[in-house]
């Protein structure tokens, strides 16, 4: 098949990152980060045209990476689900680095910050690999750069907290991808193949003569125990609060709306493109993965309620809102995928703000983050208050926003799916809504509250700069975007989905 | 059930189990890491024992000899080079974090760093 | 008593069991070194007293059941809490090793023939991998040309790994040259734990970080053709340079090595393996004529790319292995 130009933006997206990053690498700091910042909008532009192609009735497609074909050779493809995530992916990837810009500056030793640049390009390159990937060893291979990255990632502020959370992350990672590697390898044993369509068809027929019923599913099971680890699911979110919150806020706003849902999209492929939707329903792994993710919801918020730092709140906030991501999952149906790839992108867009607008609200009160401290800090940095009000009220689902949307969806898929899952899919969704509203009320309402008399803040080494404003003043626009034109998102999410396996 | 002609795929597998317990359970971090890059010397083996094919050679042309019934599965072994190297990448990494942790807490003992770092915040 | 309890301590029996169940020693003799301490101090009328601020108004009962909660708290109780721990990780380990076990237990047998392993994918690698890419070593013709992408990602992990520890160790200089307080540190440092001047090391090194260095590079050089191949080759090259710093010390290795070098040689070998790799990717999805060949199989110029990326590749890995030594012996090359 010959391919038209446009075909090869997957290609370029995933190796123009990964080679500006060589080149990143022996650059000085300032053009180090404009040539960062250019690219990742070039890719950004990239994904654009790509979508724009798949919304005008293109059809999805596979790209050789080399000469060999299907089962010999490595593959990329894409098709509409693919162009969106890369795009929303490639979006929040900009954005937060242009709104940590300054605090990248403050918090990043000199020598250290063109290294800073070459991973976060290098992460983008991953991302871009797993959102396009076909074959499921690739997949690995940038899996342990995205864990590596966001490793490097949290150290680059040096302070013995980032320290001690990068050893518990990389400690929770490396279990998960050990997990996941171990179930690619039994994988590998039972089909002989590595590429995802061969794959389904052998698993299609293991399934289907029954030998090997129970290697299979165990190797469901280690993959998305693996795979969950990684991204943060409930019992395993261990490692999130303390690499959340002491870290500089662009690698927070990357590591928790990126990497984590790079993991989830690539088990969201595997479901899909590997094993095929029925087999994985035969396993029962999905009543298991709702379970989990109805009490990550509950208890995300529960522990969010008891901190009294702002950046651990949302960082709390983050395993519930994971929770969602897993509980849509585990309706099994398509409108629960379809819910949680939404909830996906809403939250990415959504999280980011939060912690960059947190970092801003922080930055004007003396550098503390203590709700204590924050009173009153809306009105010292208005656009950061007003960024945060709108990420905190779309998290709450208020109408018009994007988690309006998203919980509005997880309520028809749970309606949809009947039974007993759909009982606790409402009940949850309820309780969980109104802890959330409790505790981002109460934030949103400290940073309005007069501060306390005796109290001077010091007066801010330099201003936050336009690049600040102007990265949350998109971000917020797009949340509201989000919110009134979900349609037609939906509509590409279902078409996307319906050609995905 | 396979249980004696796959000894090689088992004991693969017990390795890997000791080393994902101490890798998860260990308070001691060079415990950990000795753990992590056992965990992972336990899949390499279970991958070069699933390459092998009794009787077959190493995967290098020979003479002219390109029969299937000659060599081994070469996919294995592929597999095998880029586990190693990133292995090896992530064990440098863990070792640097280790380095630093214990010249800022003198200890290895995750517990107590994680203790000591509370400390440290609650003065600060 | 103590003197055997000690004993006791030292042999082997109770260092199995705290081997087996993970624990670490030292922690655990405070602990019980507490839990004695602990006892004796409540055996008698308690001295916790000030921990309650309602002391006149409790009954002596009462006052003797908080006295043997807190004690209880103090030592049974993280004791039990410690044993439960390591009983739950043993329990833990061999429910995950017995699952495993069962599974590998039901894989197609070892060393079969007719193994799903053992499919058209190796076949298309053995029977027509040497004539494709030209490689001898159809190892080598698979990662570096059938499935070259992994292999792309696979040495942007070791760059990755570099970029992790350079900003985790590397001890940066002052713009102006003179030594900051943490070179110096490190300095005293090294200069305590690793040899200088050894002459014995000094005159092996001279014969054998040559033969060290031209056994790298015969092994980079020949990777399609024998077993071997960048990595590999990379490695035995940086253990050559490590072998020359350890006897020669860092004034020797800093007219050629520095961290300029370290960069210019990563940025280069790295763009130069993704750009000739996305040339190759590009013209095989187009179906374009590439003016890559396979060349004469057997030749050291053959089997396309290969060799090419054998060098770059093992430049990097030769880079980094010597980067990582230097970085965690004294945080600068």
């Amino acid at each position: 098949m010959i391919h038209q130009l446009w075909q090869s933006i997957p290609f370029a997206c995933i190796l123009l990152p990964l080679v500006s990053a060589a080149v990143c690498s022996v650059l000085k700091p300032a053009a180090a980060r404009r040539f960062c910042l250019s690219i990742i909008t070039v890719v950004t532009g990239l994904s654009v045209y790509l979508t724009a192609q798949f919304a005008l009735g293109a059809e999805s497609y596979t790209y050789m990476m080399g000469h060999y074909s299907a089962p010999w050779g490595n593959e990329i493809r894409a098709g509409m689900l693919e162009a969106v995530t890369a795009l929303f992916f490639s979006v929040v990837m900009a954005l937060s680095m242009l709104g940590g810009l300054k605090k990248i500056g403050e918090h990043i030793e000199e020598h250290q910050r063109s290294l800073y640049c070459v991973v976060l390009l290098l992460m983008t390159s991953a991302l871009m690999a797993q959102v396009f990937t076909n074959d499921i060893f690739t997949s690995y291979v940038f899996l342990e750069i995205m864990t590596l990255g966001a490793c490097a990632m949290i150290v680059s502020r040096k302070r013995g907290r980032t320290l001690l959370a990068a050893t518990r992350y990389m400690i929770m990672n490396l279990i998960g991808s050990g997990l996941f590697l171990l179930g690619i390898i039994l994988l590998y044993d039972l089909t002989g193949h590595l590429l995802m369509e061969n794959l389904q068809t052998s698993v299609a027929a293991i399934h289907a003569s029954g030998e090997y019923a129970l290697p299979l599913t165990v190797v469901i099971a280690l993959m998305t125990i693996g795979l969950g680890i990684k991204s943060a699911l409930f019992p395993f979110h261990t490692w999130v609060s303390d690499a959340y919150s002491f870290t500089t806020p662009t690698s927070s706003a990357v590591i928790s709306s990126l990497v984590c849902k790079g993991y989830i999209f690539l088990l969201l492929k595997i479901y899909y493109r590997v094993f095929g939707l029925d087999v994985v329903l035969s396993t029962g792994i999905f009543d298991i993965l709702l379970v989990f993710g109805v009490v990550g919801m509950i208890m995300g918020s529960l522990s969010a309620i008891r901190q009294n730092d702002i950046r651990r709140m949302i960082a709390f906030s983050s395993v519930a809102q994971i929770g969602y991501i897993y509980m849509g999952i585990g309706l099994g149906t398509a409108e629960g995928m379809m819910a949680a790839m939404f909830h996906v992108f809403s939250h990415a867009l959504c999280k980011a703000m939060l912690f960059l607008s947190a970092g801003g609200l922080a930055d004007a009160s003396g550098n503390s983050k203590k709700f204590r401290d924050l009173r009153g800090a809306g009105f010292r940095a208005p656009v950061a208050g007003v960024a945060f009000t709108i990420g905190a009220l779309s998290m709450v689902g208020f109408p018009f926003l994007g988690g309006f949307s998203s919980k509005l969806n997880f309520a028809l898929a749970g309606m949809s799916a009947g039974g007993t899952p759909s009982l606790l899919v409402i009940v949850a969704l309820t309780i969980s809504t109104a802890l959330n509203t409790l505790y981002f009320l109460r934030t949103v309402v400290t940073l309005y509250r007069k501060p306390a008399e005796d109290v001077s803040y010091p007066a801010e080494k330099g201003r936050r700069g336009f690049c600040f404003g102007l990265s949350l003043v998109i971000f917020s626009v797009l949340n509201i975007a989000m919110g009134l034109f979900s349609q037609p998102i939906i509509n590409a999410i279902t078409a996307g989905l319906a050609t995905f396996s | 059930m396979n249980l004696f002609t796959n000894y090689v795929e088992i004991a693969s597998m017990v390795l890997f189990g000791i080393g994902f317990t101490t890798l998860l359970l260990h308070r001691n971090m060079i415990k950990k890491i000795i753990g992590f890059s056992m965990m992972d010397s336990a899949m390499f083996l279970f991958l070069a024992a699933k390459g092998y094919i009794t009787g077959r050679t190493a995967p290098i042309v020979e003479n002219g000899v390109q029969e299937m019934t000659a060599y081994i599965n070469p996919i294995p072994a592929g597999l095998v080079l880029t586990g190693i190297v990133v292995s090896v990448s992530v064990t440098a990494v863990m070792l640097a974090l280790t380095v630093r942790l214990y010249r800022r807490y003198h200890s290895l003992d995750i517990d107590k760093i994680t203790e000591l770092c509370r400390k440290e915040d609650e003065e600060a | 008593m103590a003197k055997i309890r000690n004993d006791y301590e030292s042999s082997w029996w109770p260092r199995l069991i705290g081997w087996i169940s993970g624990g670490s020693d030292e922690l655990d003799r405070d602990l019980e070194k507490t839990l004695e301490e602990g006892e004796e101090a409540a055996a008698p009328e308690g001295d916790h007293h000030e921990d309650y601020h309602f002391t006149e108004r409790i009954s002596a009962a009462e006052k003797a059941t908080y006295d043997r909660l807190f004690a209880w708290s103090r030592n049974r109780g993280a004791k039990l809490v410690r044993w439960f721990y390591r009983i739950a990780s043993v329990l833990i380990c061999v429910s995950i090793i017995a699952l495993l076990v069962v599974t590998a237990a039901s894989l197609p047998p070892f060393g079969d023939p007719s193994n799903p392993a053992n499919n058209e994918v190796s076949q298309r690698y053995i029977e027509q991998g040497m004539q494709e890419t030209g490689a001898v070593n159809i190892v080598a013709g698979m990662i570096l040309d059938y499935r070259a992408f992994d292999t792309l990602g696979e040495s942007n992990v070791l760059f990755i790994a570099a970029c992790s520890v350079l900003i985790l160790l590397r001890v940066p200089g002052n713009k102006s040259g003179a030594p900051t307080p943490e070179q110096l540190e490190a300095e005293a440092d090294d200069r305590m734990y690793e040899p200088k001047n050894d002459m014995i090391l000094q005159h092996q090194a001279a014969l054998l970080v040559p033969l060290v260095l031209i056994y790298g590079i015969y092994v980079i050089m020949n990777g399609h053709i024998s077993p071997g191949g960048g990595f590999s080759g990379g490695a035995i090259m940086g253990a050559g340079l490590i072998l020359y710093l350890n006897a020669f010390g860092f004034k020797k290795t800093g007219r050629f090595f520095r961290y300029g070098t370290f960069k210019t040689i990563s940025c280069m070998a790295l763009s130069f393996y993704a750009l000739s790799k996305a040339y190759s990717f590009f013209t095989g999805a187009n179906h374009l004529p590439s003016i890559i060949t396979p060349g004469t199989p057997g030749m050291l110029f053959s089997a396309g790319l290969i060799p090419y990326l054998n060098i770059a590749v093992g430049l990097v890995v030769c880079c980094t292995m010597y980067a990582f030594y230097t970085l965690f012996r004294k945080g600068d090359m």
